[in-house]
């Protein structure tokens, strides 16, 4: 029993850490205002470029590196059609999703050529803290990524409510006129938490290619974006919350696939939907008081 | 100004990820040789369909064919335009691909054009006069995993990792907890599935909970599961190619499908001017070599000597055709 709770949450911090740092991301774009479709895409080009650049140079840390930078083009790029120019907003953020998607699967082949067994690299390693202990030791022997992805939760909290920045960002979110009206480039704002928010996607992505997988495949994210984006809901937008909701979701993750290796007589489908029916109870509940920033979704512009 | 570039970009944005999504080539050279279409639902990255394609490339690189494919293709209604645009446009001799998930499609299409042949990956059966059907039937490698792997483990405890219960994954991992009873009837055989067929990252949990749980010999049916056996210092076989190379301390064989022996009978059947619709499942068995156990290169002086040679004499006999392998299609227990 004991190996099973460990197991457990050990397990459960892996499966949260792309969904903290998704979430997270996605937290700095809507907090201004822009809802970013595109963060299926931009973790799936953070994975790519992450691992591309690791398996080129050698270095997981400048491929680290160039996962971020990777991510930041993504939100420049939907800044401009989102922020700049104004087009819809899902519009665009799908529309950059499906670029980046097969932007990266292009890139991948024409780096890597058609093989048939995926490249592979040595991921980072998992780091021990309580390397002694029978029970805090397989818990906290996890990716340095994860420890970030936590460590993170209240710096962005920090910087969201205690700074100017992040008052500015949220001014934008909630009421782009006035805070033109005090004399702050709106635009400005908005493109610099887009990137802001693409570095982070971008990170979780490469989380899954440079440190979980040490590969880079298609279907590597599988819907992890989408997740996040259910998973802002759930945190109403804060970031404490998306530490929970991130923790719930991959807490009954992990939770299904151990209890099919249980081998209870039941059908591994009930385990399946498991997360869902969970996201779904945890959405009603939590989501009932859910505020969403004012000005999302609607393009500024002067008059 | 900006306003009349929003338009100009969006469509910018959606031509450039259509080019880069179908990436399709076109190599039009008119010979003798046979031609041949490939039509994949997944990009060929994904085994399965990447299986075909490496076949169908080996013959265009030995110069007996003519090749050009579309992959990607998906589930929401582009197979059959495509099928339609290539039969009427390339007018191939054999369209070749994967018919799962476009069943329908694809056999609306082959009615229309009863001069190609069309030769399909599918869980169901052949329509005359043209419509020919192969799957991948690597039970036999995979039973013979399944002794492999209950041999090696030191728990007795094993485990498999498949994407959804489907017949082609079952039957895969009903062989392989048939072999590994073979060898030692009380091992205990984990199965789990991911609900996906490519999440590497889930299959690795999944994978992780079963080591976890006491299985110290995994056999990946999904991509991910190498990977965790990898990290815990275990043993992995792998599936559908040889994944000897993903982990070489790890990988001790993998049940390899291989489409080579289809191709060349469809090919010459074309050639023959004889094709005519068939299961062609014979051509994706051991026998035929359509179906193979991979070297267990470093791993080989690994394996106890007596259990290489039951392997050994078992594969002799299933070739020989003095030993069949049961195609059970049914959904496996979660642990047996």
């Amino acid at each position: 029993m004991d190996t099973f709770i460990v197991g457990l949450i050990a397990a459960t911090l892996r499966v949260a850490t792309p969904l903290i740092f998704g979430t997270l991301g996605e937290l700095f774009c809507e907090r201004a205002g822009i809802l970013n479709l595109g963060i299926e895409g931009t973790m799936f080009f953070g994975a790519f470029t992450g691992f591309a650049v690791a398996a080129s140079t050698g270095s997981l840390w400048l491929g680290l590196l160039a996962a971020i930078l990777s991510g930041i083009l993504a939100g420049l790029l939907m800044s401009l059609f989102a922020v700049k120019l104004g087009v819809n907003q899902h519009v665009s953020g799908l529309g950059i999703t499906l670029l980046l998607t097969a932007l990266s699967l292009y890139s991948f082949r024409l780096i890597f050529g058609e093989s048939s067994v995926n490249p592979s690299i040595e991921g980072f390693q998992q780091l021990s803290i309580f390397s002694s202990s029978p029970i805090l030791g397989p818990i906290f022997s996890q990716y340095l990524l994860t420890y970030i992805a936590i460590a993170l939760i209240p710096l962005v909290g920090w910087v969201i409510y205690r700074t100017n920045f992040g008052l500015q960002i949220r001014a934008v979110g909630e009421n782009p006129e006035a805070t033109d009206a005090a004399g702050l480039n709106v635009i400005r704002l908005r493109t610099l938490a887009l990137a802001i928010g693409g570095g982070l996607m971008a990170l979780g992505g490469a989380f899954l290619s440079i440190a979980q997988l040490g590969s880079f495949t298609f279907g590597i994210i599988s819907g992890r974006g989408w997740v996040c984006i259910a998973l802002i809901i759930f945190a109403n937008w804060q970031p404490i919350k998306v530490l929970w909701g991130s923790l719930l979701f991959g807490g009954v993750s992990a939770l299904q696939l151990r209890l099919q290796g249980l081998g209870l007589d039941m059908p591994y489908e009930v385990f399946l939907t498991l997360p869902y029916i969970v996201t779904i109870i945890a959405l009603t509940l939590g989501g009932r008081n859910a505020q969403a920033p004012a000005a999302m979704l609607k393009p500024y512009r002067r008059e | 100004m900006s306003k009349k570039l929003v338009p100009v970009l969006v469509v910018l944005l959606i031509v450039a990820s259509l080019i880069a999504g179908c990436a399709q080539s076109n190599t039009g050279a008119t010979s003798g040789k046979i031609k041949v279409f490939g039509a994949y639902a997944t990009p060929i990255e994904e085994p399965w369909d990447g299986v075909i394609h490496q076949a169908l490339n080996a013959a265009k690189e030995a110069g007996t064919i003519d090749y050009t494919y579309t992959e990607n293709i998906g589930y929401s209604g582009d197979m059959e335009r495509i099928l339609r645009e290539v039969a009427d446009q390339q007018k191939p001799d054999v369209i070749m691909g994967d018919a799962f998930g476009n069943e329908e499609a694809v056999r609306r299409v082959a009615k229309d054009y009863p001069n190609i042949a069309f030769v399909f990956g599918s869980g169901l059966g052949p329509a005359d006069p043209n419509f020919s059907v192969f799957d991948n039937w690597i039970q036999e490698p995979a039973y013979l995993s399944g002794m492999l792997a209950a041999g090696m483990s030191k728990s007795a405890t094993i485990g498999v990792v498949g994407g959804y219960p489907v017949p082609e994954v079952n039957r895969l991992v009903n062989a392989f907890i048939a072999g590994a009873k073979s060898v030692n009837p009380n091992t205990k055989v984990l199965v789990s599935f991911i609900n996906s067929w490519f999440d590497p990252a889930a299959a690795k949990e999944a994978a992780l909970a079963q080591i976890d749980a006491g299985a110290d010999v995994l056999y990946a049916e999904r991509f991910g599961v190498i990977d965790a056996a990898k990290e815990k210092g275990l043993l992995a076989i792998g599936n559908m190619s040889d994944q000897n190379s993903l982990a070489p301390d790890t990988v001790i064989t993998s049940p390899v499908w291989d489409m080579t022996a289809t191709v060349a009978y469809v090919i010459a059947q074309v050639k023959a001017g004889a094709y005519t619709s068939m299961d062609l499942k014979d051509f994706s068995m051991m026998a035929k070599g359509g179906a193979t156990l991979a070297p267990f290169h470093n791993l080989e002086s690994a394996i106890p000597a007596d259990l290489l040679a039951t392997v050994t004499q078992r594969q002799n006999d299933i070739k020989s055709g003095l030993f069949r392998v049961d195609v059970d299609e049914a959904q496996p227990q979660a642990v047996n």
